[in-house]
């Protein structure tokens, strides 16, 4: 795991990072970029918690090695919005206040943000499937599908 | 396009501001809260943010209570240095517990500024208002005195708390302060602390460590298995304690899978199949009744129908989505050590007899950690971190893999309920005798290093403190009119996984085992599960919960039904610990024929937790309780074979979906006048009996054992 120079593209800008080509994504984004919403949740694709999105598709960063990355764009929350100017999906998530300890929140945000982006207007089945890979232990599901819901309807 | 504040919550961030010598005596107005002269208001709260908002909770009444807008409060949460002694933070009680000491602060704080202000503009305090964090004349809002000039070097005086705060407080939905930062990626948990220097570390366990100290032993390590690894790799042994540090993270956790550890054969576990079994012929270490009236053996004997059953319990994970974490910096002669823990104080004295040094030159401040529903590995994570970083002499993060977390965490432990009851001829009540047989639900640090997973492993064998026994028998003693009864605990040792407490503690077990009987005993008598438990409540706030919950779920009309499938519904009725909060739910179930898959549909839950201080705060608490109830009711539980915990991934410990989520119904009891009541866990204890109930009523099979599965074919018609 000797670090050496690659390059990738997050949020826009274009980064070299010091990294092995192996390492997870994830820690790159955390520990070089010292971005704050891709979190470590199992390392195994299983609970969200570190869902970005590469070339607007929906991955897990825990997964990811960064050496694969090449030219991809890669989003995070960070990228999608900010206080100034959120996205529908961060607005939303406050105005239905759908979180509780807000760890998955971020994934949970990013996994809506592809669903939304290929169906615009989808129904709530459509919204529970596309999330029923990314778990919550606070159990705000029915609060995170109203976000997505209110978060669709505010979209042309 | 709107734009928000992101917030500002974390002690951390605040640690770098000078409070100066702060003297935390909790009958100073001081200790809780500071006003600077820009008028800001800060607010010291012992006990901290687990992700249930609390921290909004708590601005909100000392908003209130001072006359402050609620952006102007910050709410600084649980650091040894700022913050008072308020123990752990746990049970539900943080609004109940602390918003009265903070509003009899802010109210006599308030009092002060305004006698200030009366000298100030020369005018009689019965003549001046506050408005906004400004003191003005009544009669003529121009002349007036902000609080920030008012404040000075602050209030210098004691104050009394009030049991019952006599205001009313806000009652009014705030949206969480901590969100904002939560949805556009500031820093807001533990994992994302990042010192200017930080090595990452990562600990090597053995198979299996009994809290007995059974287990493994570590005989050897060979430290050439990673010599090859970049990353200035340092391996840290203490005893059975076995750690790496390296610069980055990735090369930690590759390190720590690629060095070669020789671990002694340890002890089988008992089998998982025989956990009950193994359970009820522990011998018992303490029997205790609870209470005791009428003669129950007399009662049982002359019962025209009787019940004796038994409910079963397995050992069941916090499962906190994000595995713990937590930083340390061990100096000669300061420590810091930044962690999710629910009681900064008590941790920083077990780490100070883990690292033998005086508990004055160690500084714990509370970051938030995912919400940890109990005593999770939060606590011991920062003991690893604290032994890696005094190896090493820098500061040390170290984050549990999700593997760490279910492994070594501990558990809410298998539980086992006897009832025995009997009705009298008319169909009510006539004996009611109930044992629980626990072990502790309280392993807490308690300011002992043995009490931290790493202080096992230093020092195998030492016994874990648990001065609490308490937690088990939680619940217990319903409230209803009860003639002839019995209530008892059984206390046995600590299983084979270590356990310690989890939402409601024996809660949840205690109230689904009496609120499942409830029904047994209903149906026995032939009588309507509602109208049966009214006929034994006499409370009329118990009733009201009860009554609503029936109005609210449509009771009395038939279920709809689903072509092929059983539909069923169940109602369970508790009060939390007998003197607390009141809930009531219906839970709707569908029952797949033949496969016996159980879908909850749908529930809905009535509640009086006296005044309500955050109506929106307390509906997400209580939405959030009962899906993880239903979770817990219907999937969970801790596996394990002959030395390990092997539900070690989400895979092997399902937790309930969003495809799986029921519909929620809330119908909030408010009651200005009366105390606030803790909120979360008195739902947690309902949602699963009533879920028992509801399968119990679609299919005819009562299932005393969780999680509540049918086996395939078990509903099938004869």
């Amino acid at each position: 795991m000797t670090p050496e120079n690659v390059q990738i593209t997050v949020n826009g800008q274009r980064h070299t990072v010091a990294a092995a080509p192996a390492t997870p994504l994830l820690y790159v984004l955390r520990n070089e970029l010292e971005l704050n919403s891709p979190r470590f949740g199992c390392g195994l694709g299983r609970c969200g918690a570190c869902l970005v999105l590469i070339d607007g598709q929906a991955a897990w960063s825990c997964l990811v090695p960064v050496g694969e990355i090449g030219d991809a764009a890669v989003t995070t929350l960070e990228g999608l919005g900010t206080p100034e100017a959120p996205h529908s999906l961060q607005d939303a998530f406050i105005a239905e206040q759908a979180a509780q300890c807000g760890y998955c929140t971020p994934g949970m945000i990013m996994r809506a943000a592809a669903l939304l982006a290929a169906t615009p207007h989808p129904d709530e089945e459509t919204i529970r499937t596309a999330l029923a890979g990314n778990l919550c232990r606070c159990g705000v599901q029915q609060r995170i599908v109203r976000a997505v819901r209110r978060a669709a309807e505010a979209q042309p | 396009m709107s734009t928000y504040q992101t917030g500002r919550l974390t002690s951390q961030e605040l640690a770098a501001e000078p409070f100066g010598q702060r003297d935390l005596a909790p009958e100073r107005i001081d200790t809780w809260l500071a006003i600077a002269p820009d008028g800001r208001v800060t607010v010291f709260s012992g006990r901290v943010e687990l992700g249930t908002g609390v921290a909004t909770a708590l601005a909100q009444i000392a908003a209130a209570a001072l006359g402050v807008p609620l952006d102007a409060v910050t709410v600084v949460m649980g650091d040894t240095a700022l913050t008072a002694n308020q123990g752990y933070t746990a049970g539900s009680k943080t609004v109940q517990g602390t918003g009265p000491i903070l509003h009899s602060a802010a109210s006599a704080a308030r009092a002060i500024l305004v006698e200030r202000a009366s000298a100030r503009l020369d005018s009689p305090a019965d003549q001046l208002t506050v408005t906004d964090g400004a003191v003005h004349a009544a009669r003529d809002p121009s002349r007036s005195v902000s609080y920030g000039e008012l404040a000075g070097e602050g209030f210098g005086a004691t104050f009394e708390v009030a049991p019952e705060a006599e205001e009313p407080g806000a009652g009014v939905s705030a949206p969480r302060l901590d969100l904002p930062g939560k949805i556009f990626g500031g820093v807001s948990f533990v994992h994302d602390l990042r010192l200017p220097v930080m090595l990452h570390g990562r600990v090597i366990r053995p198979w299996v460590r009994t809290p007995t100290g059974a287990g493994a032993r570590l005989i050897a390590f060979d430290a050439s298995s990673v010599d090859d690894l970049s990353g200035n790799i340092q391996i840290v042994q203490e005893g059975d304690f076995l750690g790496v540090v390296a610069d980055r993270e990735e090369q930690a956790i590759v390190a720590a899978a690629r060095l070669r550890v020789a671990w002694s054969e340890p002890e089988d576990l008992p089998a998982q199949a025989e956990l009950f079994d193994w359970l009820e012929g522990l011998p018992v270490s303490e029997h205790r009744v609870l209470v005791e009236a009428g003669g129950v053996e007399d009662a049982l004997a002359n019962a025209s129908r009787t019940v004796s059953v038994t409910y079963r319990f397995p050992f069941q994970a916090h499962a906190s989505l994000g595995p713990s974490c937590a930083v340390a910096d061990v100096q000669p002669d300061s420590t810091t050590v930044y962690s999710a823990t629910q009681g900064v104080y008590p941790l920083r004295d077990a780490l100070a007899d883990l690292l033998g040094r005086d508990p004055a030159t160690i500084r714990v401040i509370h970051m938030e950690g995912a919400a940890c529903y109990g005593h999770n590995g939060a606590d011991d994570v920062a003991a690893d971190a604290a032994l890696l970083s005094r190896a090493v002499g820098k500061p040390v993060r170290v984050q549990w893999s999700r593997q760490d977390e279910f492994a070594w965490e501990p558990k809410f432990p298998a539980m086992s309920i006897t009832v025995r009851a009997g009705l009298d001829k008319a169909g009510k009540l006539a004996a009611w005798d109930y044992t629980v047989r626990t072990p502790t639900h309280g392993s807490r640090p308690s300011g002992r290093a043995a009490n931290l997973f790493a202080g096992q492993l230093i020092a195998p064998g030492t016994p874990l403190v648990t001065p609490w026994r308490g937690g088990g028998d939680r619940n217990a003693v319903p409230i209803y009119d009860l003639p002839a009864h019995r209530i008892a605990a059984d206390w046995v040792p600590m299983g084979p996984l270590r356990s310690s407490s989890f939402r409601s503690l024996g809660g949840f077990a205690n109230s689904t085992a009496t609120e499942c009987v409830m029904d047994e005993l209903a149906a026995l008598a032939g009588v309507d599960p509602v109208a049966f438990r009214l006929q034994h409540l006499s409370d009329p706030r118990a009733r009201a919960v009860v009554e609503t919950v029936a109005r609210r779920a449509g009771w009395d009309a038939p279920l709809a039904s689903t072509l092929g499938a059983q539909r069923g519904r169940g109602i369970a009725f508790m009060r939390y610990e007998s003197e607390f909060a009141y809930a009531a739910a219906v839970a709707e179930v569908t029952v797949t024929p033949v496969a016996g898959a159980i879908r909850l549909d749908r529930i809905v839950i009535a509640q009086d937790c006296g005044r309500v201080v955050n109506p929106d705060g307390l509906r997400n608490q209580i939405e959030g309780n009962i899906i993880q109830a239903a979770s817990r009711a219907l999937l969970e539980q801790v596996a394990w074979d002959d030395h390990h915990v092997t539900s070690l991934t989400w895979a092997d410990y399902p937790i309930l979906t969003f495809t799986e989520a029921p519909d929620i119904e809330i119908e909030l009891i408010d009651r200005p006048e009366e105390p606030a009541f803790g909120a979360g866990e008195v739902t947690t204890c309902v949602a699963g009996a009533a879920i028992g109930n509801a399968i119990a009523n679609a299919t005819g099979i009562r299932l005393r054992t969780m999680p509540f599965a049918l086996a395939p074919g078990a509903n099938a018609p004869s």
